[in-house]
């Protein structure tokens, strides 16, 4: 069943967006990330415009991210101020972030970043859980106990100014790394058409000692606000959000969280990120061919605004 | 009652063929004014039908007519980027930007340009893919729109493969020596707009007569509405596509809650 974009401007098929939603949900729930690293290239291969699919996609991680923090909500493992702290610089971030989108795409520049992006930030973060995650599942073997934090180690950013203390992730910290946080997590969300949560959780327990009962949930408050910002920003200068396709991926992405999030309960920490991890690399290489190998084809058109 | 439409058509095909040298008059139809594009539009196919009339008491038709129908879609400046390697990857480089370009064209004639009339008059005319003018600028000054130009050539090729731009030379049909149809092809990608169409009527290399009409392609319902509202409200739009999100995300935990 075909069905017209009013948007992208191109007919696809139901079936085939509501089965990318479902896969790409499942992949979300299982790892607890939004996704938007993969849908956002599957979009494009499949013939929209980066540009639209970078604006939709924002929407429906909001989508995935929203179901997963009411859930975490109830179990009360979001920690609210920590969550409002990041929000702060998590905004100023987005507006900066659709700011540039909207002057790279009037340039025409705008595939080639979203492309070197996804290379250089996948591929390091891709290799890094690789790393990491194979020397976890090596110690385990050898019978080594696993290298625990000590919850008193400090680094430079506990010596950091304005400090606050946050009652449910039991940690008191600057308030100048958090709102940094937030604020490159929005950017590059925003940029990118990602929510970031493989970037955010990782940064919220090493940099900020945020123990990991409240790391998921409070990330995913981030995440589901930011993202519904960048769709309102993106509607409102570039007016690139289709809301048909959103809703076809967010009906998709929702139920298939529910039964990835099943799944991720029977496989170990390690091996998850093991897998998260060579999931992230894997579109990094994809994308750093596309732009190493001699393009198919040299050119490309785009209409002018206006024109 | 008379619909206005013909009456103009006909009035426009009187001064088209005023020469007069030509007595032949070229009468055209289309199976559709309005095309709409809703969410179940995948493309559609108009039918141009076309009469030659030739005045009485004169000489009877003749039998070699040629016929060049041409389908101009609503005009857009756009960009043409070449790729080069940089630094070991691939970035747009260079970029020409074509002003007014037809979104959509199509030629179609009963047999190959060439065959109905001869090169200079096809410039003259701007018949065909490669006459069609289609002006440059590099950064502001105008550029010479050569024909072999790798930019031009690169612009058509890209269009033709989008299923914009086509050339047929047996898309006119002669059903009867003075009867023809022309197919109009439009692919799903074809933007919304007005669509200027011109038939012209050749005989031994001669253009006797030309008669314009239009075609619209709009979108209706729904789709009209969704890209409306994005484009004018984009704000309210966006606001309510989060809110969408947020409810489909709210939607799924009441739905998948485990008790």
């Amino acid at each position: 069943m075909e069905i017209y974009l009013p948007i992208a401007d191109l007919p696809v098929n139901v079936f085939l967006i509501l089965g990318m939603g479902l896969a790409v949900g499942f992949i979300s729930g299982m790892f607890g990330i939004g996704g938007g690293f993969l849908m956002t290239p599957l979009l494009i291969f499949l013939g929209i415009s980066p540009a639209v699919a970078v604006a939709t996609v924002s929407s429906h991680i909001a989508a995935s991210s929203c179901s997963g923090a009411i859930s975490y909500w109830r179990r009360r493992t979001i920690d609210v101020p920590l969550a409002g702290l990041l929000l702060a610089g998590g905004i100023a971030g987005t507006a900066s972030g659709v700011w540039l989108f909207t002057m790279l795409r009037s340039i025409g520049q705008l595939d080639i970043t979203i492309g070197l992006s996804y290379v250089l930030l996948l591929g390091i973060v891709g290799s890094l859980m690789v790393f990491e995650s194979v020397r976890a599942i090596v110690r385990a073997h050898q019978g080594k106990p696993v290298e625990l934090r000590r919850p008193g180690s400090h680094t430079w950013i506990h010596g950091l100014p304005l400090k606050l203390r946050f009652k449910r992730s039991r940690i008191y910290v600057s308030a100048v790394p958090v709102l940094a946080i937030g604020y490159i997590i929005g950017f590059v969300g925003a940029v990118m058409g990602i929510g970031g949560g493989f970037l955010l959780v990782p940064m919220l327990i090493y940099l900020l000692r945020v123990p990991t009962v409240t790391v998921i949930g409070t990330s995913m408050v981030l995440t589901l606000v930011t993202m519904a910002s960048a769709t309102v920003m993106h509607a409102a200068t570039n007016h690139l959000v289709d809301a048909v396709l959103a809703l076809f991926l967010m009906v998709g992405g929702v139920t298939g969280a529910q039964f990835g999030a099943r799944a991720g309960h029977r496989i170990s920490g390690e091996r998850l990120r093991l897998l998260l991890g060579l999931l992230v690399l894997a579109v990094g290489i994809r994308f750093g061919l596309d732009l190493t190998l001699p393009p198919e084809n040299l050119f490309s058109l785009r209409p002018l605004e206006g024109g | 009652m008379i619909r206005p439409a013909p009456l103009i058509l006909l009035a426009a095909t009187v001064t088209a063929a005023a020469p007069p040298a030509a007595a032949e008059r070229l009468v055209t139809s289309l199976s559709e004014h309005r095309v709409m594009v809703t969410s179940s539009f995948n493309g559609s196919e108009v039918v141009l039908f076309g009469g030659i009339e030739r005045d009485t008491g004169v000489l009877p038709l003749r039998g070699n007519y040629d016929v060049a129908v041409t389908v101009i879609g609503p005009r857009q400046t756009v960009v043409t980027f070449r790729k080069e390697r940089v630094l070991g990857i691939w970035v747009n480089y260079e970029s020409r930007v074509f002003e007014n370009a037809p979104s959509y064209l199509a030629v179609l004639t009963n047999r190959p340009l060439e065959a109905i009339t001869g090169a200079g008059t096809l410039r003259r005319l701007q018949l065909g893919l490669d006459n069609i003018a289609l002006p440059q600028r590099i950064d502001s000054a105008a550029a010479d729109d050569v024909p072999g130009e790798t930019f031009r050539k690169a612009f058509l090729k890209l269009k033709d493969e989008h299923g914009l731009y086509r050339q047929e030379s047996n898309g006119v049909t002669f059903l009867t020596p003075a009867l023809f149809r022309a197919s109009i092809a439009l692919p799903a990608e074809v933007p919304t707009g007005t669509y200027e169409i011109e038939a012209m009527l050749f005989a031994d290399g001669m253009m006797l007569a030309r008669t314009p009409s239009a075609l619209e392609i709009y979108k209706a319902g729904f789709e009209q509405f969704v890209t409306s509202s994005a484009q004018n409200h984009g704000v309210l739009y966006g606001l309510a596509t989060s809110m969408m999100a947020v409810l489909t995300g709210w939607f799924a935990s009441v739905v998948f809650r485990r008790e």
